[in-house]
C-alpha cells in the first residue's frame, strides 16, 4: 500500500505502463497486471507478464478511475498490463464532450 | 508530460507549420529537449520571451519547463521604461529575443541575451543534446504572466505545472483532434490564451499555424490557405476579420469552430458572426490569467439555441459566458463573502484545481480555495453566467452600484455607435454622475440626445447617461484593456460643474 499524491509518476514492472496520479486519497494499491506498480526511480523488482485477468492493456492518455478507492491516474505510457486498486480493475474515464475552445 | 506524451504517441502527426513542411510531435519533442539543455546551461533563473509568434513560443514553452525555469512570455509593445521594469523584475533571466528586442533590455544585470533566430538554429542541430523531458516538479512555477493593471505596477501571476496540467487534462481528450485539424494561432504569446493554445492542441494533437501578428486580411489569407477549422480571435479582432470576409464574399469554408474570449463581446457581433459565419461553431470561453486560462464556455450549441430563441431568457444568454467548465466551481458573493442566488449580482469567485490564484509575493485564493476574480456577475437559474465588468469600475450613484458593462452594452446596440466606454466622475449631489465617451461607426451620425434617449429607454434614468462626449478613439493600454481612470480624468474635467 502506498499513500499517492497527485502528480506522482508510477510504472508498473510487468509491463511497459506508466502513469501520474491526478486524484488520489490516502493510501491505495495501486497495480498493473496484478502487481504494485512502483515510483520510476525505482529500477528493482520482479518483472514478467502480466497475469491473466489483468492483462488487457493501457492506452496512452487516457483515465482510468476507481471511485471507491478515490483514485484517477493518467497513462503516460502504454502497455499491456490492467490497472487495479488490489483485485478490482480501474475503469476507462470518458472526457466530457467540451466544444473546442483552445 | 504533455509534450513527452504527444512526442510519443502522436510522433508522425504534424505539428506546428504549413502542410507541406510542417514540424511532426516527434520533432517538436526533439527541439524542445534541446532547447532544455540550452537553457539549463545558461545561467538566469528564468525564461524571459520577447517576441512575436514563431516556433520559438511552443519550443521556448516547452524548452524551459525541461529546464525547469519559469517561463516569462513579455509584450513587446509596452514602452521601453514599462518593458524595462518588468525584466528587470524577473532577473537573472535568459531573454529569447525577437527582432529588436535585445537592444530595449541592454544594459540590464543578469540577463543573457539569446537570439530567437538563434536559438531556433541551435535546436535544429541533431548534435546538441537533448535533456530528459519528464524532469519537472509538478509543483514548481511554470509560467509568470504579468497581468495589466490600469495604474500601478502590473502583478506576476503564477501558474504551476499542476494548474496547467489539470487544466489540459480536464478539458482535452488526448490525441483526439483529427489528422485534418488545423488551428490558427494569432494571440500574442504573452497572453494566457496563447499558453493554453499550445498546451491544448499539443495533448489533442492538432496542427498549428502561426500568425506572427495580427493583421485580418492575412489572418483570412492564412485561414483560407491552410484550410484553417479552428480559430481563436480576441474580440477586437472578430469585427475585424468579419469585415473583410463580409467584403469578398468568399467566406471561410473551412472553418470549424471559432472562439473567442479575453474581453467583453458586444453582442452584436456575436450575432453578425452568426449571420456571415453560420456554419461555424462558436465558443465563447471566460477565462482570466490567474485560472490558467478558460474558466466557463458558452457552447456552440448554447449560441445557436439562444439566438432561434424567442424567450428572452434563453435569447439574452447570447451575452453570457456560459457555464463552467468541469471542474470548476463558480460561485456569487456579496462584499462580505455571502453566496447570492441566481439572478442577484456580485463578485465571481471561483474553484478549482486549474485555478491558481497565486502572484509573485501573494496567494489570492482563501482558505477554502476560492479566488475573488474582481469581476461582477450573476448566474441565471440554470447556471449561465453574465459578467458584467470588473467590481472596481463600479459607478455608485445616489448609494446605488452601477455597472458600466450594461450601460456599455446598451450604448453599443446602437447601429452608429462602434465603442462605448461609461464611467462615473464626481457629482456633489449624487456622489457620482454617469457620464459616456462614444466612439462613431465611420459615416455614422448620432446626436448625444437621441442616445441618451436610446439608453434611457431600455434602462432606468439612472444609468442613462448624463452627458456623451464623441472621441475619435479610447484610451487603452498596450494590453488592450481600457483606461478607465484616464477617461475619468478626461470626463471630469470636460463635465465640470
Amino acid at each position: 500500500m502506498a499513500e499517492l499524491k497527485p502528480g506522482a509518476r508510477l510504472r508498473s514492472v510487468t509491463c511497459t505502463t506508466e502513469v501520474v496520479v491526478v486524484r488520489a486519497t490516502g493510501e491505495v494499491d495501486l497495480r498493473c497486471g496484478g502487481q504494485p506498480m512502483v515510483e520510476m526511480a525505482e529500477t528493482s523488482g520482479p518483472s514478467g507478464e502480466p497475469a491473466p485477468g489483468f492483462d488487457g492493456g493501457t492506452q496512452l492518455g487516457k483515465r482510468y478511475a476507481s471511485q471507491e478507492a478515490g483514485l484517477e491516474v493518467l497513462c503516460t505510457k502504454a502497455g499491456a498490463g490492467s490497472l487495479s486498486v488490489g483485485e478490482a480493475l480501474l475503469d476507462v474515464q470518458g472526457t466530457k464532450p467540451l466544444p473546442a475552445s483552445d | 508530460m504533455v509534450l513527452e506524451m504527444a512526442a510519443d504517441g502522436l510522433a508522425e502527426r504534424a505539428a506546428l507549420g504549413p502542410l507541406e513542411h510542417a514540424m511532426t510531435f516527434a520533432e517538436l519533442g526533439h527541439r524542445a529537449r534541446r532547447a532544455g539543455s540550452v537553457l539549463a546551461e545558461l545561467p538566469g533563473d528564468r525564461v524571459v520571451l520577447i517576441d512575436e509568434n514563431s516556433p520559438a513560443v511552443p519550443i521556448g514553452l516547452f524548452g524551459a519547463a525541461i529546464a525547469a525555469k519559469p517561463y516569462v512570455p513579455v509584450s513587446y509593445r509596452l514602452a521601453d521604461d514599462r518593458l524595462r521594469a518588468i525584466v528587470a523584475r524577473v532577473a537573472p533571466a535568459i531573454v529569447i529575443a525577437g527582432a529588436g528586442a535585445a537592444d530595449r533590455v541592454s544594459g540590464i544585470d543578469g540577463l543573457w541575451v539569446l537570439d530567437r533566430q538563434e536559438l531556433l538554429a541551435r535546436v535544429d542541430d541533431p548534435s546538441v543534446p537533448e535533456r530528459d523531458g519528464w524532469g519537472c516538479d509538478p509543483d514548481a512555477p511554470a509560467v509568470l504572466l504579468f497581468t495589466s493593471g490600469t495604474t500601478g505596477d502590473p502583478k506576476a501571476a503564477v501558474l504551476r505545472h499542476r494548474n496547467l496540467a489539470a487544466y489540459v487534462v480536464s478539458t482535452v481528450e488526448f490525441g483526439a483532434a483529427h489528422q485534418d485539424e488545423c488551428a490558427i494561432v494569432s494571440v500574442p504569446p504573452y497572453h494566457v490564451a496563447a499558453i493554453a493554445a499550445v498546451l491544448s492542441n499539443t495533448y489533442g494533437g492538432r496542427r498549428v499555424v502561426q500568425l506572427e501578428a495580427f493583421d485580418p486580411e492575412r489572418w483570412v489569407r492564412l485561414v483560407r490557405a491552410e484550410a484553417v477549422t479552428h480559430a481563436m480571435v480576441v474580440p477586437t479582432m472578430l469585427g475585424r476579420i468579419l469585415d473583410v470576409i463580409e467584403g469578398d464574399g468568399l467566406g471561410l469554408p473551412s472553418l470549424r469552430s471559432l472562439s473567442y474570449g479575453g474581453g467583453p463581446m458586444p453582442q452584436s457581433v456575436v450575432e453578425r458572426a452568426l449571420q456571415v459565419l453560420g456554419h461555424v461553431d462558436l465558443v465563447n470561453a471566460y477565462g482570466l490569467t490567474e485560472t490558467s486560462s478558460t474558466i466557463a464556455l458558452l457552447g456552440p450549441d448554447d449560441h445557436r439555441v439562444a439566438a432561434a430563441s424567442d424567450e428572452p431568457a434563453v435569447r439574452r444568454r447570447l451575452g453570457s459566458v456560459g457555464r463552467a467548465v468541469p471542474g470548476v466551481e463558480v460561485s456569487i458573493r456579496d462584499p462580505s463573502g455571502r453566496p447570492l442566488p441566481p439572478g442577484t449580482e456580485g463578485e465571481i469567485w471561483v474553484r478549482g484545481e486549474q485555478v491558481s490564484g497565486e502572484y509573485v509575493g501573494a496567494v489570492t485564493t482563501d482558505r477554502d480555495g476560492w479566488f475573488h476574480t474582481n469581476d461582477a456577475g450573476f448566474l441565471d437559474d440554470d447556471g449561465y453566467l453574465f459578467v458584467r465588468g470588473r467590481l472596481d469600475d463600479v459607478i455608485v450613484r445616489g448609494g446605488e452600484n452601477l455597472s458600466p458593462g450594461e450601460i456599455e452594452a446598451v450604448l453599443l446596440d446602437h447601429e452608429a455607435v462602434e465603442a462605448a466606454a461609461v464611467v462615473g466622475i464626481p457629482d456633489p449631489e449624487w456622489g457620482e454622475k454617469v457620464v459616456a465617451a462614444v466612439v462613431l461607426v465611420p459615416g455614422a451620425s448620432v446626436s448625444e440626445e437621441e442616445l441618451r434617449q436610446f439608453v434611457l429607454a431600455q434602462l432606468r434614468s439612472a444609468r442613462t447617461p448624463e452627458r456623451i462626449t464623441f472621441l475619435d478613439e479610447l484610451p487603452f493600454n498596450e494590453n488592450g484593456k481600457l483606461l478607465r481612470r484616464v477617461l475619468r480624468d478626461q470626463l471630469a474635467a470636460e463635465f465640470a460643474g
